[in-house]
């Protein structure tokens, strides 16, 4: 391994007391506020919020994608601290240790080239032969369930449907075998059928290459089948960590809580009005109603 | 809890009829001899994946565009064939609800001229201060308040704004509320929020909606019978109970098995290929 020097109990990455603020008419606004947060190695981590909950800007600082947001506090990977990387050795992590899937397939590719092409950039840019590269590029894409990856290579983006965009957008990142990938919303835009594929297809292929993952999502239902951790953000602030099974079984946080109890699911009885959320992130009457459930 | 106006039984005369509904773009058919009715305080959901043409049958009955052939029947008269006048008596009984809250109002109008603006239109209440007195009733009827009557669409949430839209929906009374993805941009507690409101609407005003949504969670919460479309055909029909306990078409039976589980135990059931009994 690569990295073999960092002990197997410090985690991959390590998030502390990051904050985060944008510029602004009226002096620099904080919008992330002390976040800390960790992913093991192998570990799939789910970051969950609502809009305005810090949950994109947390993860995008991991590679520093945003170029006027200051960041203070420590973001490490296996034990260097990005924040404090020269911007040439930055380069370097982005793509080959840490990759990176954002929602929008269509806005992530390159319309004038063909999806081969963008696949093996990254190995390409490393040096490796394009011979080399375009094979491996196509036992991916066919390992990502792309058939006839071989002649489909040679396509461009507007030849691929949604779902099939996705995952090239998946290749692209996980081409040059990353430690670390980070998915933003990575099936928001997919139908439900195409989700469920694509998210079967991001845990099997994390799983083969010992890969760690960081998922940002807001939709509760696809994080129980894929987290072993979850991190519910709110305001800024992550509010709440734990394994899966508690986080859905035992929320602490009456945030979590009313959360869970205000998305519909299709075993509950219709007849009961889904709880609500208030003002101040309390759940409202009904919310509590999960507590004695299980 | 009392339940809706409509009859399970199915007595009443459908509010809304649609027959053999087809429409093409470009040669090809999105919408394809689909046919369904609604009775009177029924919520009907159609679902679907993008491409389904589910939107497409909503566009066609509420007679944004019009359909190559079919019938659509509101309240017994035709819509695909009324003329200017007939429209605007058929709108006043059908409104359109939006996905995005923050395109569907215009940004230079302040809320009370939003939700006045149907009452204007239509006639309904020519009186500047009682139709002010009217928005104020509606802002109330979706959760807001005359505090909000001065403000312009973009000092408001999302929620907010879709509940603006509502407002301006309802001003005229319609008996019919087509709504295409109408929480679908929205956060999961707004979500909640703005779903408890249509039920609310549906007990208290009586109206029927026409709910397009790709989330059968929520449309397990709101529909009384839900509509399957696949390909511009609706390929199955059924109350919810029917199409969540015993769905029938292979399509339909796709879709269910695919929504995701807010439950890590249920969730890893299923991945096992659910081999054993939770």
């Amino acid at each position: 391994m690569k990295h073999a020097k960092a002990a197997l109990d410090t985690p991959l990455l390590a998030i502390r007391d990051l904050r985060v603020s944008f510029p602004a008419p009226d002096g620099p606004v904080e919008v992330v506020h002390g976040v800390d947060l960790d992913v093991a190695r192998r570990e799939k981590v789910a970051l969950v919020g609502e809009s305005g909950s810090g949950k994109s800007v947390t993860a995008r600082s991991v590679l520093r994608l945003d170029a006027d947001a200051r960041l203070s506090g420590r973001i490490e990977l296996d034990g260097t601290d990005l924040l404090t990387l020269p911007p040439r050795r930055m380069r370097q992590v982005r793509g080959a240790r840490v990759g990176l899937v954002f929602q929008d397939p269509l806005a992530a590719l390159n319309p004038v080239m063909t999806i081969g092409w963008q696949i093996i950039q990254p190995l390409v840019i490393r040096g490796v032969s394009k011979r080399v590269a375009r094979r491996r590029g196509v036992d991916l894409l066919s390992r990502l369930g792309v058939r006839d990856a071989e002649r489909r290579f040679d396509d461009y983006p507007h030849e691929f449907s949604g779902g099939m965009r996705q995952r090239v957008v998946i290749a692209i990142a996980v081409i040059a075998e990353p430690e670390l990938l980070i998915a933003d919303e990575p099936t928001t835009a997919l139908d439900v059928r195409v989700q469920a594929q694509v998210l079967a297809l991001l845990r099997e292929l994390a799983d083969e290459r010992g890969m760690s993952v960081l998922l940002i999502t807001h939709d509760l239902g696809i994080v129980a089948g894929f987290a072993d951790r979850v991190v519910v953000m709110r305001h800024g602030e992550a509010v709440e960590t734990g394994p899966v099974d508690d986080i859905y079984a035992r929320p602490r946080h009456p945030y979590t809580r009313a959360l869970l109890a205000a998305v519909p699911r299709i075993g509950d009885d219709p007849a009961r009005p889904l709880a609500v959320v208030d003002a101040s992130g309390a759940p409202a009457d009904g919310a509590r109603r999960r507590e004695d459930g299980r | 809890m009392t339940r809706s106006p409509h009859d399970p039984n199915g007595s009443a005369a459908p509010l809304l009829v649609v027959e053999k509904l087809v429409k093409s773009f470009g040669g090809r058919r999105v919408v394809d001899e689909v046919s369904f009715d609604l009775a009177p305080g029924e919520v009907l959901g159609l679902v679907g994946e993008s491409g389904s043409g589910k939107s497409t049958t909503a566009r066609c009955v509420a007679r944004l565009v019009r359909p190559d052939s079919g019938r659509v029947l509101l309240a017994g008269r035709d819509v695909p064939g009324a003329g200017r006048r007939e429209l605007r008596d058929l709108r006043r009984d059908m409104q359109m609800v939006f996905q995005d809250p923050y395109s569907s109002l215009n940004p230079r109008m302040t809320v009370e001229a939003l939700v006045g603006e149907p009452l204007l239109v239509h006639g309904l209440e020519r009186d500047r201060r009682r139709r002010r007195d009217r928005v104020v009733e509606l802002l109330e009827t979706v959760g807001m308040s005359a505090a909000h009557l001065d403000r312009h669409p973009r000092s408001f949430s999302g929620g907010q704004r879709q509940r603006i839209a509502i407002a301006r929906a309802i001003a005229v009374g319609p008996r019919l509320l087509i709504c295409d993805e109408p929480v679908s941009s929205l956060d999961v507690s707004v979500q909640a929020q703005v779903l408890n409101l249509f039920r609310d609407l549906r007990e208290r005003l009586g109206l029927s909606i026409l709910f397009i949504a790709h989330d059968l969670a929520v449309v397990h919460y709101l529909c009384d019978r839900v509509a399957v479309m696949e390909h511009g055909a609706l390929v199955e029909i059924g109350t919810r109970s029917e199409i969540f306990g015993s769905p029938r078409h292979p399509y339909t039976r796709a879709l269910l098995d695919a929504v995701p589980i807010p439950d890590p135990v249920a969730e890893r059931a299923r991945a096992r290929g659910n081999r054993a009994a939770p």
